[in-house]
Order: structure tokens, then sequence, then C-alpha cells
């Protein structure tokens, strides 16, 4: 058992509509899903943007694309066209998902 | 080449869609309309259309595009214009009207703000704009006329795919299976070059080749539904499962409820499938009947946003820069001048992700400060006050920007019943 980064096992992108913010998160490899289901919790995901984002969050299985979408609510400074952030659709913020570590990685 | 002509040149297509319009740009364009009543349409539009019709009506392909912004009609004048121009005769063009939904919200203070649940009557007195996102039926009613472009102000980005889908295919609009394929297709090719390796590459994780000429995608549509995604041949980028479940998640929330004004996606049954270089295969999206809403974005006037910026580097760059922060606040205060809101960022540190107070110093940081206020002097006031420390902040400041000030459009969404929005498809210039 290791730890690892989201991005190890998979590759993510990041939207944008109003104040909210959606973080996918694709596996490379359909056997991590799993994996992540248990590990990638809403908890450590809220964890992970407590700087950047009020919340809630919420987190949707998208099994058949071997896939999760995490929708991120009150994220974006009041949205993207009234937000005083650099990076204004957050289309950054999936890097934020992909350094998450995760203990207890059996592969 | 530009990826739009050779989409059109070497795809092999029947359709060519332009989707030109972000959340805030038709309350932009309103602004320009109100300004001078032939604009408001996407600048842009003379441009586009310069480039790709001449290929277009030599070809049949036939043209789409929302970039009638807040001026369909004015956008319609504007591409027979092009056409007239380029020699290529009178184009006759079909124009979708009706989105503007200004006159009905107004009457409507009660109807709710999707984003914070209040009512629509405290943005009314500053109200800019307010337009309802149409379906592809409109779309496919104008293609109906047999003009060679329709031309529409906001439409549902999906919308302008699948409405080609409708009328090449004669298909009921209530036809659910075929429209939710066409709506996922649509979804997959509405953000252009982002399904077929842009928004996506990783170097050494996931490669893209020749990025720097990814092409444009397309559906290659059946009238049973069936849809494979391709891309220009001999373009660069990629066009993969990958790419293609990246751009299908990108801005969707519940994945069961991907809502339209055609019908409410389902993507947790589809499946993508690799059948040949660049080429995917979707299959089972599926759909729910479309709601009995429409969705309007209603922008409205928020005031200015300031910027400065300037730049420390070398020894203690990270603590001069925290201290010119603090000195350019209390000038600002000195000034009497007051924000809604006001950011301050260390670029190279904690612009992007926050300050967790763990982020290594780095040799190089770019202060940044932001404020929104209704007072256009107070937001200029920022960059002015930022560039000053060039003169009496903390030592070695450079390189400081010009004051930076925007006026602010805000958006905010409500519901409409569908039945009160009226569209209809008339035509500039003679079928």
């Amino acid at each position: 058992m290791k730890s690892v980064r989201v991005f190890d096992l998979a590759h993510s992108r990041t939207g944008d509509k109003g104040n909210t913010s959606n973080v996918s998160v694709i596996c490379y490899d359909e056997r991590d899903w799993e994996f992540l289901r248990r590990e990638l919790t809403v908890e450590r995901v809220a964890q992970a943007y407590r700087l950047i984002a009020k919340g809630p969050i919420k987190r949707y299985e998208i099994r058949n694309l071997k896939a999760f979408n995490f929708v991120i609510e009150n994220a974006l400074g009041g949205g993207v066209t009234i937000s005083l952030a650099q990076d204004i659709h957050g289309k950054s913020l999936c890097n934020v998902m992909l350094a998450i570590e995760l203990p207890n990685y059996p592969g | 080449m530009v990826p739009a002509l050779e989409l059109a040149e070497r795809g092999d297509i029947d359709y060519l869609v332009f989707e030109c319009l972000a959340e805030r740009t038709v309350a932009r364009e309103n602004q320009s309309r109100v300004k001078d009543p032939e604009k408001g349409y996407t600048p842009s539009l003379h441009e586009r259309l310069r480039m790709v019709l001449p290929v277009c009506l030599k070809k049949g392909i036939r043209i789409v595009s929302n970039m009638g912004a807040a001026n369909p009609l004015g956008g319609a004048r504007a591409a027979r214009k092009e056409a007239r121009d380029l020699g290529l005769g009178e184009m006759p063009v079909a124009v979708v009207l009706g989105d503007d939904v200004t006159e009905i919200v107004r009457r409507m203070p009660e109807l709710k703000i999707m984003e914070n649940g209040e009512p629509l009557e405290s943005l009314l007195p500053k109200l800019a704009s307010a337009n309802a996102y149409l379906g592809a039926d409109l779309i496919a009613q104008g293609l109906a006329t047999g003009a060679p472009m329709v031309m529409t102000g906001r439409v549902a980005d999906p919308s302008l795919f699948v409405g080609p889908m409708l009328h090449e295919f004669g298909w009921s609009y209530d036809d659910y299976a075929k429209l939710a394929q066409a709506t996922a297709a649509g979804h997959l090719l509405e953000c252009t070059a982002s399904v077929t390796g842009g928004c996506f590459g990783w170097p050494g994780v996931k490669d893209v080749p020749d990025l720097a000429r990814n092409g444009y995608p397309f559906a290659d549509a059946k009238a049973d539904g069936s849809i494979v995604i391709g891309k220009t041949p001999g373009s660069g980028g990629r066009l993969d499962v990958m790419t293609c479940t990246e751009q299908l998640i990108y801005e969707m929330h519940d994945p069961t409820a991907y809502i339209t004004p055609d019908c409410v996606l389902d993507i947790t049954d589809l499946k993508f499938t690799q059948e040949a270089p660049d080429r995917v295969r979707v299959e089972r999206a599926r759909a729910r009947p479309r709601t009995d809403t429409l969705k309007v974005t209603v922008g409205y006037a928020e005031g200015y946003i300031g910027e400065g910026e300037v730049s420390y580097g070398g020894i203690g760059a990270v603590a001069r820069a925290k201290w010119a922060a603090e000195i350019i606040q209390e000038r600002l205060r000195l000034r009497g001048f007051k924000y809604e809101d006001f950011r301050v960022d260390l670029i190279g540190m904690t612009s992007l992700h926050g300050d967790d107070g763990k982020r290594p110093e780095p040799y190089e940081v770019r202060l940044r400060l932001a404020g929104r206020t209704p007072d256009r002097k107070a937001a200029h006031a920022i960059g002015f006050e930022t560039r000053a420390t060039h003169m009496h902040g903390p030592g070695g400041a450079g390189g400081a920007c010009e004051p930076r000030v925007k006026d602010v459009l805000a958006v905010k969404s409500v519901l409409l019943p569908r039945n009160l929005v009226k569209p209809q498809v008339v035509v500039e210039g003679k079928l």
C-alpha cells in the first residue's frame, strides 16, 4: 500500500457555469475507478479546494466513462463576469484536483 | 491555415457551424447596438465570413451561426454585404428572432434568479439584456427556407449542431433517441479544438502531435442517429476516447440531466469507441423530454473592475511585494475609496490556487491588486497607486502596468415558461 496522486491515475478538465466550477476526473485505467470511488471523497476534495471555493461540492459517478464529475459551487469569485481573479473561468482548477494525494493505493 | 477554412475545404462537410457567444457576450453586444442600431452582432463576423463564404457557397456548405448576437437582422445584413463584396451575389440569410425577451422579463419581477434564489426585481433597474436560449427547432426552420445561411442570436450551443441533423434527416422534434445522440455530438463539437487535443495536452503524459496546427472536429451523422466524430484530414491534434471524454463532461453538472432547450441529455450509459485513427463513435446517449422552461441569461451593469500589477525580484521579493500591497491599500483608504470586493495576488505564488501559507518563495513575484466598485475613479486608482510604487513603494519595484479599468456586465439566469417566448424565422434577401 502506498500513496498516489490523482494525477498518477486520472486526467481532468475544468468547466465553468456562473459561479460553479465542474472538475472531471477520468481514469487512465478503469481498474482504478473503484479505488478513486473509495478514496477521492467529497471531504478530501473540499479540503483541497478550501482556499478557493466555499462549496457545497457534489460528486457524480460516471462509471461508463470510468470518470467522476465534481461540481463545486461558489468557486469562481461570484462568476466569470464579476470575478476579480486572474483566472476568471477557473480553467486552472483541475490542477488542484490532480495534486490531491490519496493513501492506501493497492496497485 | 485557419482551422475553420481547412475544415470547409478538406472536411467533406455539408454544414459549417460557428458558435460565437460566451455567457455575457450578448449583453456586451447589446450595448454596441444601443450606440449603433446596425451593430450588435459579433464583430469578427466580417473576417470569418470573408474567409469561408467563397468555399462554402461554391461547395454548397450551409452555414449556421449565433454570430447575430444582440442583432441577428443586422448580422444577416452584414453577411449579405460580405457576400456581395466578394462577388458572390445576393445571398439570402434566414434569421432566427425572438431570443430577446427583455420586455417580457421586465414585466416579471417575481422571476427567481437561479444563482441565489432572489427575485429578479432587484436587477431590473440596471438590466442591460435578457436572452432566452432557443433550440434546434428554430435552426431547422431556418434551414427549411433553403437559405445558404442561418443567423441567430442566443441559441443553446449544442442546438446549433442539432438543428442541421433535424432538418437533414427530417426527424420529429419529439424523437428523443435521435435528439440525445445529436445533442451529445453538439456538445462534443461546440468548443472546436477542445475535442481535438486543445485544452488537453500535457508533455510526457498526454502528448498531442502538431498541436499548433490542431484541426477542427466534425460529426459524421446518419439518419438513424449514429454519430462518428472526426477531424479535418491532415490537421494536427488528436481525437480519441480520452479527448472526447474530457470534452463531454466539460461544463456539465448532473451527468443524467444536461438540460438543453431540446432535451434533457443523460450520458451515464454513453459509450465511446475508437473506430479508426481520429474517429470516435458515440453510442447510447439517452434523453428525457425537454423541460417546459427556457433558460434566460440576464445581463446587467455592475460597476467597474480596476487592476494594477507590479513586479519584484531577487532577495526578499515576496516580503517587498507584500509590503507594497499594504501601502497601496492604505493609500486607497486615505483617498476615501471603497470597494465591494478587493483582492491581492502574488502571481507566481498564490494567484491561482490561494495561499496555504506553505508555498515556496519564488525568485521573482508579480503583485496584482484588483477591486470592484461602482465608482470609476476608485477603480482607476488601484492601477494608479500600484504603478506609483515605482516612486514611493518598497525598493526595487519594476514593470508596473498601465492602470486597467473595465466596466462590468454581470450575468445571472432565470427560467422563463417556454410558451411566453415567441421565436420566429424571417429571411433577409430573396430566396
